[in-house]
């Protein structure tokens, strides 16, 4: 495991932000972690990395303990934080000499790890131009470069893709997947993307400073999320069917959405109203239904 | 060696992020230049109106020992007030890494806080000598096309209450700084200090013309003296050549008082060592102050300052 994590507690004055948690992250794997704003993302992140201090509980990194050997834990994380915190004045090139300098990296070593970040993330023609004459997406790419300078074996990504146009979003993934395939790197994910999310080996779900859910996206997706059948005719009688079944129905204009129990389900209802069945699809629950059923909101909502 | 490495690459890293922003750069010329205005504009002939009026009656004396010791006096204000002045603006580099959380970036790499702290002093009073060292050089340059009357030791003295001043500035702005955290309160602080420090040192109006009351209550502030010892360097060499010129002592010592080379707090006389005691001593107090914040600020809790609990914002982006 390169993140384990047992029975973390953090609060601040009475908010409990970290409320008890623990989770491990296994090495190579993308790993989602989900909640709302205030649920306790940023906070177990900040934790991590060393920013803030825990009030209880264990924190290892890369088998390290972070009370005892911070340093060497942040060497071994690389940080993209939701918020570009390159300096703005200055040109892209000075701002990864000065973050690399703080790793120890000087000189010919910085030169060819430069090299090797502006081939990876084509950063050429925007190292010499200051951060606020950037693009968002650029600002990006510059921001990932900075995290990776030091060959971090954990890259954490503090919502990397918000505000990002969806052609950055997928460039910025085509990145990450590349490092994860070609540098076995760690990736530790904090997104409202549920595509995202359903990207993952592993997801965790925050509410209120405690783990409400955790898993693989197919396993939640079994355990918390409805399947649905689509009907595209007969829509009054599909309707008065389930209604009396007591099923969960949505009404389009095109369409009626009957929300059941599990794929399986389909078999009998075929069998018994086979008249239903000559126009539909059944559709698999996605991780927002996982994330509304389990949470009661909506990350779309917050 | 590595630690050394880092702490110089940092201030490095401070220095050009504070020349880059030409905005930063321009609001910390803005007291000189204000200075500069003013004096073109009336304060220059104010001041040789005042020198005049101590002199006996038909005493005459050269034009440039005139100009020469009204473009002193203004040096020594620009000098004092600048040092803290320019000190506030170019540490606003430490704020602006608060608010947008470069302070983070560094937090997560394998660098010292006492590190990341120092870096933020040294480079500070690196930016400020070096801003200071060209006003004084442009001032020099004036004073040698107008009178130039300054020997060699004062020349050396003036560059040690320069860098006195510098000093007091850097660790003052440094301490107060490091517990603003908004941009409202870097707004604050950066028009308190603009505006009124001026005022309160006595560089942009003699103290002797205040009230008595007032007077007093100024010479309890140590950046008083920091323009005092100033004005004491840039003023000596002058006023030895209008006493060389034949200007009586009472003259001499009317000009002192009303142009505060000479200070009183509650009717006592402050000598020129005496000035520097207190300077230093201040300035010493203030390295302790800067020492205990960088080593104890996280296990020291300051609860007469307010933080808003803003969860969301300060701890929760996600």
């Amino acid at each position: 495991m390169i993140v384990e994590i047992k029975n973390l507690h953090k609060s601040f004055k009475d908010v409990k932000a970290v409320d008890d948690i623990s989770f491990s992250v296994k090495e190579g794997e993308l790993f989602a972690f989900l909640g709302v704003n205030g649920a306790g993302k940023s906070t177990t992140i900040n934790i991590i990395s060393g920013i803030l201090n825990k009030d209880r509980g264990s924190v290892f990194v890369c088998g390290e303990d972070i009370d005892k050997n911070a340093d060497k834990i942040k060497s071994s994380i690389g940080i993209v934080f939701q918020n570009s915190v390159l300096d703005k004045k200055l040109s892209g090139y000075d701002n990864l000499k000065y973050r690399a300098a703080l790793y120890g990296i000087f000189g010919a070593e910085f030169k060819k790890r430069l090299q090797e970040m502006t081939e990876l993330l084509d950063l050429k023609d925007i190292l010499k131009r200051p951060i606020n004459k950037l693009s968002g997406g650029q600002k990006r790419r510059l921001d990932i470069a900075r995290a990776l300078i030091h060959r971090p074996k954990l890259l954490i990504l503090d919502e990397p893709t918000t505000g990002l146009d969806p052609k950055t979003r997928i460039t910025v993934w085509k990145v990450i997947d590349t490092l994860r395939k070609e540098e076995g790197l760690t990736v530790f994910l904090t997104t409202h993307y549920m595509e995202e999310a359903s990207d993952s080996d592993f997801v965790v779900i925050l509410d209120s400073g405690k783990i409400v859910a955790q898993g693989t996206p197919h396993d939640l997706k079994n355990e918390y999320a409805g399947d649905y059948i689509k009907f595209y005719n007969n829509k009054d009688k599909v309707k008065e069917y389930f209604e009396s079944l007591n099923k969960n129905i949505k009404e389009e204009r095109d369409f009626v959405i009957v929300e059941i129990d599990s794929t399986k389900e389909v078999h009998k209802y075929l069998e018994s109203n086979p008249e239903f069945f000559d126009d539909f699809e059944v559709l698999k629950g996605n991780m927002d239904d996982v994330f509304l059923n389990v949470t009661g909101k909506n990350l779309k909502d917050v | 060696m590595m630690e050394t490495k880092k702490f110089i690459s940092l201030i490095g890293r401070n220095t050009k992020t504070y020349f880059k922003d030409k905005f930063l750069f321009f609001t910390s010329l803005l007291t000189p230049l204000m200075l500069l205005i003013l004096f073109f504009t009336f304060l220059r002939n104010v001041y040789i109106d005042s020198f005049k009026a101590a002199f006996p009656p038909d005493f005459a004396i050269d034009n440039r020992l005139l100009n020469g010791m009204a473009g002193a006096w203004l040096l020594s204000s620009v000098i004092s007030v600048s040092s803290v002045t320019v000190a506030f603006c170019a540490n606003m580099v430490v704020v602006d890494d608060k608010i947008h959380k470069a302070i983070n970036d560094f937090k997560v790499a394998p660098v010292g806080s006492t590190t990341i702290s120092l870096s933020y002093f040294v480079s500070n009073f690196f930016v400020v000598t070096l801003v200071m060292l060209c006003v004084l050089a442009l001032g020099f340059i004036y004073l040698a096309a107008v009178g130039w009357y300054i020997t060699v030791g004062d020349f050396f003295m003036i560059l040690l209450g320069c860098l006195c001043n510098i000093l007091f500035g850097s660790l003052l702005s440094t301490i107060i700084l490091s517990f603003v955290n908004s941009q409202g309160m870097q707004s604050a602080v950066a028009t308190l200090i603009s505006a009124l420090y001026g005022f309160i040192s006595g560089a942009y109006m003699p103290i002797s013309s205040f009230a008595t009351g007032l007077q007093n209550f100024l010479g309890l502030l140590p950046g008083t003296y920091g323009t005092s010892i100033m004005r004491n360097h840039c003023m000596s060499g002058y006023l030895s050549a209008m006493s060389s010129a034949g200007l009586p002592d009472d003259a001499i010592k009317a000009i002192r008082d009303g142009f505060d080379a000479n200070i009183y707090v509650f009717g006592n006389s402050i000598s020129l060592p005496a000035m520097y005691g207190i300077f230093l001593g201040t300035t010493a107090a203030l390295l302790v102050i800067f020492v205990l914040l960088v080593f104890f600020k996280d296990k020291i809790s300051f609860k007469f300052i307010k933080k808003p609990i803003n969860l969301k914002k300060n701890s929760e982006t996600a």
